[in-house]
């Protein structure tokens, strides 16, 4: 069908909305509460536009197109219905964009410049509410919210957690945790994609920065930093990079102008990961143990199953995730080897992720001293790199140091959904038959589709696979394995929908395409690399050889590995 | 009988994992505690399979519920016209400065419970307010204090002889 948009004659489909037409035409309509993806909730008003004959303005996300419409999406009158809803919006905000963390990247703020609000034309009383700091990942502060409910609709619909949701009505009405609790005594998992959809500053992650820096100020301390997968093709970005920039090198040498000690990369435990996991899973299925096993590096995921499955967690590997192994070994392995005592260790993990400051914390994540001191995350990052005057595009390319700081590409696709799995794969296909596999990628389980499975032919046995992101989408799973019905023997599953690249803690704001385009990246380190298969890491090699012995051993059990713990579902 | 021991009547008549009647639920409960606990909430999520923070929203949505348990002594201020009028403000401004309470809440000895309506239906004696079901009606901000260390007394004594 044809409608007309601002007087051009343009094409439409039958059930289109207004909004999807005209950003397919290049024709811009500002949203709040738009997701793509998810039915039209209408609830901001800003999409508002004008239709012929249609009597009142029309909002553009919810209204279906029809032959022949004229529509109108820059009328003085849909200018002057905008501008008034965003001066409502602002008259119910604290307006202190000056100390707030979403300043220069926040929705709202640019639609009122957009908008050419320059005066505060409504007065009235404002929403008062206690800014919730008690969790040890995210911070609300409700007065700065503007009620648009993506929170909500992700939290959800998207992963199946529903820790918040909107309380009491009109002027009183909130976003808040259930029964109006601090969100660290609801059964949240931290995800953060809340974090990540939130238009305002209304929901951040708990900053570590003060921490940090104070650790790098004192000389008493030695601090080691490590980088995640999945940071290294996020952090250009909050420098103006396109989506997807490799800056490996920059980041690099950014850690050390910033004044940590030592800079690893945490795609030395991925590694290390893989070769624990793998054994842990050909042990399984030989020993007839707990099957299907089910990935455990995503921190939001492990405490949703201790949440909601925890008759589960016989199934969940035993394995640390990367960084705390990384911990674990910097405040052992590492510290021996270059004779610090433990106790001036200060380890910093750069993450792409909110919940891994959840896990730092956990009791069981360390011996005499947490295994990780603190996390902070890409966006942290990037404010620590500004505040220090350091020049991120100007910087040289440096490397990691060693010998924490070798990885392969197996290690590097950790940050992507399906990565682990893939990792994995390449490792138990060499213990197995004692060769490398033909073709190291496995194209079925690529992708950001939410569950992918494939059948994988090693030797005269066939392993069944899936990767997971997207907390909804393990749900049916795992549900079939309650049933004794569930035909895996290997689920790999990430938090976040794409896993590690669309984390809680990367940069904002955070689209599909962006997150597509990290996904590439991650995958050309991988092709790029010398070696992509973990057992290939001659440092790891080495770790085993010179420290803990074989695999699944008692020093790797005691260091690398980990117990969980059934929580209330309330 | 425990109130625990009533449950099992109230979720038995709603089929499990259906949220359509959550609100019946709700209503029931209320009915049973005078409020709805905390506890029974999270019982109610459970029961019909959605988050406990879906139960609270919808719950906060409605006037109706109530998350506090009731006093033994409802007092209900009437807000209306005619009482306005007469100064009902100031009645509403005593009884909560006197109770340490505001209009909606409940003493922590869970003795008086505050509530303002829209309108009695008693206008020709305004202001007015009702404690339980007797009304008391041309209040003053004396003779509302001297009625309410009346009802002080007797919920004193009634401690003692409980």
């Amino acid at each position: 069908m044809n409608i007309t948009l601002n007087g051009h004659t343009c094409w439409a489909k039958p059930g289109e909305t207004i909004l999807d037409v005209s950003r397919r035409e290049g024709v811009n309509i500002p949203t709040l509460c738009h997701m793509s993806d998810f039915s039209p909730t209408g609830s901001c008003r800003l999409c508002t536009v004008e239709v012929e004959n249609a009597g009142s303005l029309v909002p553009a996300c919810a209204y279906p197109v029809h032959e022949g419409m004229e529509v109108r999406t820059n009328s003085p009158r849909v200018r002057r219905a905008r501008k008034t809803i965003i001066e409502l919006l602002i008259a119910n905000h604290p307006q202190d964009c000056l100390f707030c963390v979403r300043s220069g990247n926040c929705e709202l703020q640019k639609l009122t410049q957009e908008y050419g609000v320059r005066t505060h034309r409504y007065e009235g009383e404002r929403r008062r509410a206690r800014i919730d700091i008690a969790s040890p990942a995210i911070e609300r502060d409700p007065e700065k919210c503007i009620l648009c409910g993506r929170c909500v609709r992700v939290c959800h619909e998207v992963q199946h957690v529903g820790a918040i949701d909107f309380v009491h009505r009109g002027f009183k009405s909130a976003v808040a945790p259930a029964l109006e609790r601090s969100l660290n005594t609801v059964p949240c998992v931290d995800c953060g994609q809340c974090v990540v959809n939130c238009p305002v500053g209304a929901l951040t992650e708990k900053s570590n920065q003060k921490p940090v820096w104070e650790a790098i100020n004192d000389p008493e301390r030695f601090v080691v930093v490590q980088v995640a997968p999945a940071v290294r093709v996020a952090l250009g970005e909050e420098f103006g990079a396109e989506p997807g920039t490799v800056v490996t090198g920059k980041t690099v040498a950014a850690l050390r102008r910033l004044g940590f000690d030592r800079v690893f990369d945490t795609n030395f435990s991925a590694d290390l990961t893989i070769i624990e996991e793998a054994n842990e899973l050909l042990g399984r299925l030989k020993n007839e143990g707990v099957t299907p096993m089910l990935t455990s590096c995503s921190p939001g995921w492990v405490k949703f199953i201790e949440h909601y499955y925890p008759d589960l967690l016989g199934n969940l590997s035993s394995c640390k995730s990367p960084h705390e192994m990384q911990g674990a070994l910097l405040k052992s392995y590492y510290a021996q080897k270059i004779g610090v005592d433990p106790s001036r260790m200060y380890v910093v993990s750069v993450m792409p992720c909110t919940a891994k400051k959840y896990e730092a914390q956990r009791p069981e994540l360390g011996g005499a001293y947490a295994d990780v001191d603190a996390v902070i995350t890409t966006r942290e990052l990037a404010r620590m790199i500004r505040v220090a005057g350091i020049d991120f595009f100007k910087l040289p390319n440096e490397g990691f140091d060693d010998p924490l700081g070798e990885s392969t590409g197996a290690g590097a696709i950790f940050g992507a959904a399906g990565g682990v799995m893939e990792a994995a794969l390449r490792t138990a296909h060499f213990y197995l038959t004692g060769s490398d596999m033909k073709s190291l990628t496995f194209a079925p389980i690529r992708g950001l589709d939410g569950v992918k499975q494939a059948d994988v032919r090693i030797g005269d046995f066939t392993l069944k696979v899936a990767a997971v992101s997207g907390l909804k989408n393990i749900k049916s799973l795992l549900d079939d394995m309650r049933d004794g019905t569930s035909p895996f023997h290997f689920i790999e599953v990430m938090a976040c929908p794409g896993g590690c690249v669309n984390g809680g803690g990367q940069p904002l704001p955070t689209t599909p395409e962006k997150v597509r385009l990290r996904t590439e990246s991650i995958y050309q380190i991988d092709r790029e690399s010398p070696r992509r298969c973990s057992h290939r890491n001659e440092s790891v090699q080495k770790l085993y050889a010179e420290f803990l012995g074989e695999p699944n051993g008692h020093t790797a059990h005691e260091l690398l590995h980990t117990h969980y713990v059934a929580r209330d579902e309330f | 009988m425990t109130k625990q021991q009533h449950m099992p009547e109230i979720y038995g008549k709603y089929p499990k994992k259906d949220a359509s009647c959550l609100i019946d639920l709700l209503q029931d409960v209320q009915e049973q505690f005078g409020y709805l606990p905390d506890s029974e909430m999270q019982q109610v999520a459970k029961h019909v399979d959605i988050p406990v923070s879906r139960v609270y929203g919808v719950a906060t949505f409605y006037n109706q519920f109530r998350f506090q348990p009731l006093g033994k002594y409802v007092i209900k201020v009437c807000r209306g016209t005619a009482c306005h009028v007469q100064g009902s403000l100031g009645i509403l401004t005593t009884l909560e400065n006197e109770l340490g309470i505001k209009a909606g809440q409940t003493t922590k000895d869970l003795m008086f419970t505050i509530e303002t309506v829209a309108c009695i239906g008693a206008c020709s004696i305004a202001p007015v307010i009702a404690i339980n079901d007797e009304f008391h009606g041309g209040l003053t901000t004396k003779s509302l204090q001297k009625l309410l260390r009346g009802y002080q007394k007797r919920s004193a004594k009634d401690e003692v002889t409980a």
